[in-house]
């Protein structure tokens, strides 16, 4: 269907174009007056009547078909009393069935009835698909070529539209965001019609099973964050021991005392760093990293477990140096020059220079880039799902295992999804409290290194 | 005298000081070193790792391609050759690898070989029907546990029962190795198949198309939707409140952890809109969300740097405001732009996080080919490999990794090549 839309839409515009173009050419040879806009500015008029009625369709039919089809069939299927019906493993299994994917035999009566059904409604709904998109290309053509005179100012309305088009591209960002609240929100709401708020938030037992059938032992769970929340805040620790002092030193290093050649060639290597994809810092860690730790852990006496929060945190570390030493970075260049040969001019050397001058005045940048970092950490998914634990530890040794907030919505919606389970729902409530920390060291960091910023300005 | 003790005092502190200096400046000569010392051992520790995985092992296998056991004739159809008993003629040929083999023995050299040799005899049948009632020597895939072994991924001197091969089996590998009848070529299924529960006859091919797939939509998305936008905040929209919350919106979106972008993907399009599950579509449609904040900011840029005096001088002919902006700034803004959209798809190819959530981690042991079609990505498929207990797939997803990073590393080239090659410094 994707295809053969396509198709008929691209034959609608290509001749509703040409149909505006001939009919606006045909009124100024039989009037023999000059048009207000040009041939080309009246056939898109006609093109765009043609093709944004037919967008509105086949995107409507794109996501209402098989929702309208799956409640047609589950209305009137033939349900036999006493056997127990998924809704949803129900349409699976007929939609296998429809599409000749599931060959084995057996299949009771109801069933290919109903597969039957689904292939007639699929072919109805196709037909009437094609057959209204037609029409309503027809029609908007139509009506946009009777509007055409050459008084009509088509440039104008045009621009118009394009503005209007990219009002809608702009606000994208706007719904996207929208969405996300949304989401959240709604499912986050869902969650705490299940679990207090209370227990979410000051609870140490993290417990999120799924009930398997009714009345079994533990079967609600319990689902108390604070170890997830400690869990994150370790991790987070770790890494920022070892991106701060690395990253910051870096930027230093590179913009008050390398050379333009050094400076140019570590620059880039320093970005393959922020380039690399977050699965890979991944595999580091489980694979050399982990390992690493767990006999550094045994030499030293410490039991440490396989997965650790010093191994996860370490790579996230590496991983968060190029976003300090390069915001960093820009802050200390942004550092007037008068400052530092002041300082110098005075007999600092520049050690002293930068440590007492420097520092302090680019500091509200450099809190800035660190609360960005950290956002950064708190947010990062993959190398702890891979590194870290996924059971909840309330601990502060880092050679234990720990699981973060990410972590935990992986888990809980990596397998089967239902949504009225607190055990799925609490991916969204964590996912909350995840966008809300991140957002809000954000726009901190953002505010105070735009101040900064402002005041050297 | 006080004064040559001062000037001692003075010459002790100046040197304290100087050395100061140094110290502090090796300090960051040492954190610079380290920064690069982690990147290259990375690079390294995956490269070493993954080389391996571009070569498997092969065992040389005499099959004897018999009419009665096969139950075949020369002038068989393809369905029925389909129907062949190869399993028949494998087993044969397995009992024949060594002489007089014992039935314990006899079950301990099946395990040596793939489980996927049926297909290979036949295959090779379908290829060379006229080997009918002749012997052939055929190599064909040995189990990943030999591969790794041979390999020495995994080692040989540890106890007997924490191997996966026991000692007889090893002995058997020993005499194949002293006959010359097993053998490491290059690994062909590694690029033309998808994922399987045996590492040895695990590829990418199905990641590698899903991840096309995926940055298809990504692209169609986010390209026309990132310049529409940035033309709009940079050359129409009105200073006003509306487009302070635009902005500001944008800048706060490129900070959102991904993880909530899948988290968007799962609660609205496919709970809300009904997206097909695990699919290129619904996975494009969220990375492409999430990359458009970059591409705006990095198109924004670009528009910023065409000079006003372009726009002007068409204005001042009497082009009318969207003439001036799509006829002259947007085409010069094209390759930065195109730029920006390059990075902002590295980022999304390399993206892993919010395709879990909306279903992409589903194990697809076959090919994709459309992009409403279940398939997997490539870092999805390294995650799976990662999370594996099975050994074999660690060099897998160790070689994934070397494909994927060549991959960025060839579109951020493409990128330096655009900006270097065609944008205008005015």
């Amino acid at each position: 269907m994707f295809f053969w839309s396509i198709v008929l839409i691209l034959i609608g515009i290509y001749s509703s174009y040409i149909f505006g173009k001939s009919r606006i050419k045909k009124l100024v040879y039989s009037t023999n007056l000059k048009p207000k806009s040009q041939y080309n500015y009246h056939a898109q008029y006609v093109l765009s009547w043609c093709l944004l009625p037919a967008l509105i369709v086949y995107f409507s039919w794109a996501i209402f078909e098989e929702q309208i089809i799956q409640n047609l069939i589950l209305d009137s299927f033939e349900y036999v009393e006493g056997a127990a019906y998924d809704d949803g493993l129900l349409l699976a299994e007929i939609r296998n069935v429809a599409n000749n994917i599931d060959f084995s035999d057996g299949k009771s009566q109801e069933i290919i009835n109903a597969a039957a059904q689904y292939k007639s409604l699929k072919l109805t709904s196709q037909i009437s698909f094609y057959i209204s998109i037609i029409i309503i290309m027809v029609l908007g053509s139509l009506y946009a070529v009777r509007k055409i005179n050459i008084q009509f100012n088509a440039q104008d309305t045009i621009e118009k539209y394009i503005k209007y088009l990219l009002i809608f591209c702009s606000s994208i960002a706007v719904l996207t965001t929208i969405g996300i609240i949304f989401s959240l929100i709604f499912e986050s709401f869902r969650f705490f019609s299940q679990v207090s708020l209370f227990e979410f938030l000051f609870s140490t037992e993290w417990y999120p099973f799924i009930p398997i059938r009714e009345g079994q032992a533990a079967a609600e769970g319990s689902f108390g964050a604070v170890p997830i929340f400690a869990g994150t805040f370790l991790v987070m620790i770790v890494a920022m021991c070892v991106a701060a002092p690395i990253g910051l030193l870096t930027a230093i290093y590179l913009s008050e005392y390398a050379s333009q050649k050094v400076r140019k060639t570590v620059k880039p290597l320093l970005e393959i760093l922020a380039g690399i994809p977050t699965i890979v810092y991944g595999f580091f860690a489980f694979v050399t990293v982990a390992p690493f730790v767990k006999s550094f852990g045994q030499s030293i006496g410490i039991d440490a477990s396989p997965t650790s929060a010093l191994a996860a945190g370490l790579v996230m570390g590496v991983m968060i140096i190029p976003f300090i030493s390069s915001l960093s970075d820009d802050v200390i260049n942004s550092v007037p020059q008068s400052l530092r040969e002041g300082s110098l001019g005075i007999g600092a050397n520049k050690a002293e220079t930068i440590k007492k001058v420097i520092l302090p005045a680019a500091l509200p940048g450099i809190v800035g880039a660190f609360l960005l970092a950290i956002s950064r950490a708190i947010g990062e998914t993959m190398i702890v799902v891979v590194a870290a634990g996924t059971a909840a530890n309330l601990t502060a040794n880092p050679f234990e295992n720990v699981t973060t907030v990410t972590v935990q919505i992986v888990v809980a919606l990596i397998g089967d999804q239902e949504f009225d389970n607190p055990r799925t729902l609490s991916a969204f409530a964590l996912g909350l409290v995840l966008f809300v920390i991140t957002l809000s060291l954000n726009v901190l960091a953002l505010r105070i290194v735009k101040k900064y910023r402002e005041r050297y300005e | 005298m006080n004064s040559i003790v001062a000037q001692e005092r003075i010459i002790a502190l100046r040197k304290k000081r100087s050395a100061q200096d140094l110290r502090f400046k090796y300090y960051g000569f040492i954190a610079m070193c380290l920064a690069l010392a982690v990147l290259v051992f990375l690079l390294y520790s995956i490269f070493s790792r993954g080389f391996s995985a571009f070569q498997k092992t092969t065992i040389l296998l005499e099959i004897n391609y018999d009419q009665e056991i096969l139950k075949l004739t020369p002038d068989s159809t393809d369905q029925e050759i389909e129907k062949g008993k190869f399993f028949k003629v494998k087993k044969n040929a397995l009992n024949n690898v060594f002489e007089n083999l014992s039935k314990s023995d006899a079950k301990l050299i099946k395990k040596l070989f793939s489980t996927n040799i049926d297909k290979e005899i036949k295959n090779y049948y379908i290829d060379n029907p006229s080997v009918l009632n002749t012997t052939q020597k055929l190599w064909v895939t040995a189990h990943s546990n030999v591969d790794q072994m041979l390999k020495g991924n995994s080692r040989r001197d540890v106890p007997e029962d924490r191997r996966k091969l026991n000692d007889i089996q090893l002995s058997f590998i020993d005499q194949l190795v002293e006959e010359d009848r097993i053998q490491k070529e290059f690994n062909n299924f590694f690029f033309t198949r998808a994922d399987s529960r045996h590492p040895e006859i695990a590829g990418i091919a199905g990641s590698f198309m899903g991840s096309l797939l995926t940055l298809f939509v990504v692209f169609i998305l986010s390209f026309p939707i990132a310049i529409g936008a940035s033309v709009y905040l940079e050359e129409f929209a009105p200073k006003n409140k509306l487009t302070e919350l635009i902005e500001v919106n944008i800048s706060n979106l490129a900070a959102v952890p991904s993880i909530v972008f899948g988290l968007l993907g799962l609660g609205v399009l496919l709970n809300v809109f009904g997206f097909p599950r695990s699919t290129p579509l619904v996975g494009g449609t969220v990375l492409a969300l999430m990359t458009l904040p970059t591409i705006i900011i990095a198109c924004r840029a670009s528009l910023k740097a065409v000079p006003p005096s372009i726009k002007e001088g068409a204005l001042a002919i009497g082009a009318t405001k969207s003439q001036a902006v799509f006829h002259h700034v947007v085409p010069l803004a094209l390759p930065g732009t195109l730029t920006g959209t390059i990075i902002g798809l590295a980022q999304a190819l390399g993206e892993t996080a919010p395709l879990i959530m909306i279903g992409m981690v589903a194990f697809i042991p076959n090919i994709p080919t459309g992009i409403t079609e279940p398939s997997a990505s490539l870092p999805v498929q390294i995650f799976l490999w990662v999370e594996s207990a099975e050994r074999g797939f660690q060099e897998k997803s160790a070689a994934a990794i070397m494909i994927i990073l060549l991959f960025l590393f060839m579109m951020n080239a493409l990128a330096v090549y655009l900006r270097n090659r065609f944008e205008k410094k005015w």
